[in-house]
């Protein structure tokens, strides 16, 4: 997902969110009562935000038992508290973690983890860089500028792949969704094994040696140095969070209001164990299918995970779902589109592959384990 | 004043060319704004995140859309 960094931090930071008062220094120094007024606005902001989420449940069951006089166990009782509850609980986690990971991104620039994988060995580079791929802004459209920033750099190609991997697969609205509409356990799962995948790929493409099949112009651009990075104040990190959030959840919100609107209905009228048939266990050939169909798309991890969710509750198999998941938000059709301008075919297509490979063996892993 | 957005055309990329326009004409600056699509241009300011704002050959801004205000300090800063 895209966040945005800060580069440099405006002119006159005493300006927007600060409020007049004592002197607070220029933007790299940060005056002795700074940080107060910021830090008690957050730690008020936490406590609206912890009890508007304990509210939820119960606002949900009041507004459709007792305003809409329904029966929580009917199908339209069952459906609208589901929506009820969901929606706002989803938004709500959705603003926290997109506005707290947003701050823990300002911390890690492109250029920096450039600078960290430079010239890693293989392995420990491939566990730096799948870790840091979380952490790290990225947007799909600086895939070809980031690609080129960490080859030139002396990044292994391996190394580069593992961070590809892990970047756009384990992105924060994924995981947030993940954990507040299906649980914590599914959520480790995702992150874990997502880590795994980005790891062992980008480790064995390594050791092809495809090197001969990047896009030979991209060896003869010249790399400009980084721009010096300039030092943001707590405040301009702060900034950064909220923008991401209008940003992000502005951006997204639609598609979770639907996509929670259509796991409402499957949960609400569509019979348990439906699914047990076409999407259980016992369909050898759902898993490669949901990852062939999966690989293509584009989308948003939100509109997707609230039915992912409610599928999971009719009897669809956990390896299936995840499988699905994970090829519709680490490869997508568009994203291969962009990097066949630095990757020649046949890495293109091993890259694919090997990803594919692997999300088709975790997904069989957890239908026989669970 | 030579204004350049680097991007390779994405929505975020027109929406920060739009958004310098803006601050451009508010601050009735003699500014050239280009837009520069070409990688090996875009590689050679060392970004690594698009869009970016390049200002008289200085990255000003990198991996974000600002606002025209935002843009319009970064211009007269």
């Amino acid at each position: 997902m895209s966040l945005p960094v800060l580069d440099a931090p405006p002119a006159g930071t005493g300006a927007g969110a600060v409020p007049a008062g004592p002197e607070l220094g220029t933007a790299g120094g940060v005056g002795r009562g700074s940080w107060r007024r910021p830090a008690v606005g957050l730690a008020l902001a936490a406590l609206a935000w912890l009890g508007l989420y304990v509210g939820i449940a119960p606002f949900a069951r009041w507004l459709t038992q007792g305003l809409l006089g329904l029966d929580g166990h009917g199908h339209a009782g069952a459906a609208v508290q589901f929506f009820v509850f969901e929606t706002p609980k989803v938004v709500l986690l959705l603003v926290g973690v997109v506005y707290v990971i947003g701050i823990i991104r300002t911390y890690f620039t492109p250029e920096r983890t450039r600078a960290m994988l430079a010239g890693r060995r293989e392995t420990v580079g491939n566990v730096l860089a799948s870790v840091l791929g979380i952490v790290t802004p990225f947007c799909s459209c600086s895939a070809v500028p980031l690609f080129i920033g960490f080859v030139e750099s002396g990044v292994p190609l391996g190394v580069t792949f593992s961070f590809l991997i892990a970047a756009p697969m384990i992105n924060e609205v994924a995981v947030v969704l993940l954990f507040g509409l299906v649980g914590p356990a599914v959520t480790a799962l995702y992150v874990g094994t997502g880590l795994t995948i980005a790891i062992v790929s980008g480790w064995v493409i390594g050791r092809l040696h495809l090197e001969r099949h990047v896009e030979s112009w991209v060896y003869s651009v010249k790399v400009g140095a980084a721009a010096p990075s300039v030092r943001l104040t707590f405040d301009d990190r702060m900034r950064a969070g909220a923008g991401a959030v209008r940003e992000i959840v502005g951006k997204v919100w639609p598609y979770i209001v639907a996509g929670i609107a259509v796991g409402a209905w499957i949960h609400g009228y569509v019979p348990e164990r439906a699914l047990a048939g076409i999407l259980g266990r016992g369909a050898w050939w759902a898993v490669p299918a949901a990852v062939a169909i999966g690989v293509p798309m584009y989308s948003n991890a939100a509109g997707i995970i609230p039915i992912v969710q409610a599928l999971l509750g009719k009897g669809a198999a956990l390896g299936s779902v995840l499988a699905f998941m994970m090829a519709v938000t680490a490869l997508s059709f568009p994203e291969m589109v962009i990097l066949r301008k630095v990757l020649r075919p046949p890495l293109l297509a091993a890259f694919v592959g090997i990803v594919a490979v692997g999300i088709i063996l975790v997904g069989y892993l957890f239908n026989a384990l669970l | 004043m030579k204004l350049e957005i680097l991007g390779s055309g994405c929505k975020r990329c027109q929406q920060l060319a739009e958004n310098t326009k803006s601050a451009v004409r508010a601050l009735g600056l003699d500014a050239e704004v280009v837009k520069v699509e070409d990688m090996a241009s875009i590689v050679g300011y060392g970004i690594m995140a698009t869009p970016a704002l390049v200002v008289d050959g200085q990255v000003r801004l990198s991996g974000r859309v600002a606002t025209p205000e935002e843009i319009g300090r970064i211009l007269r800063g």
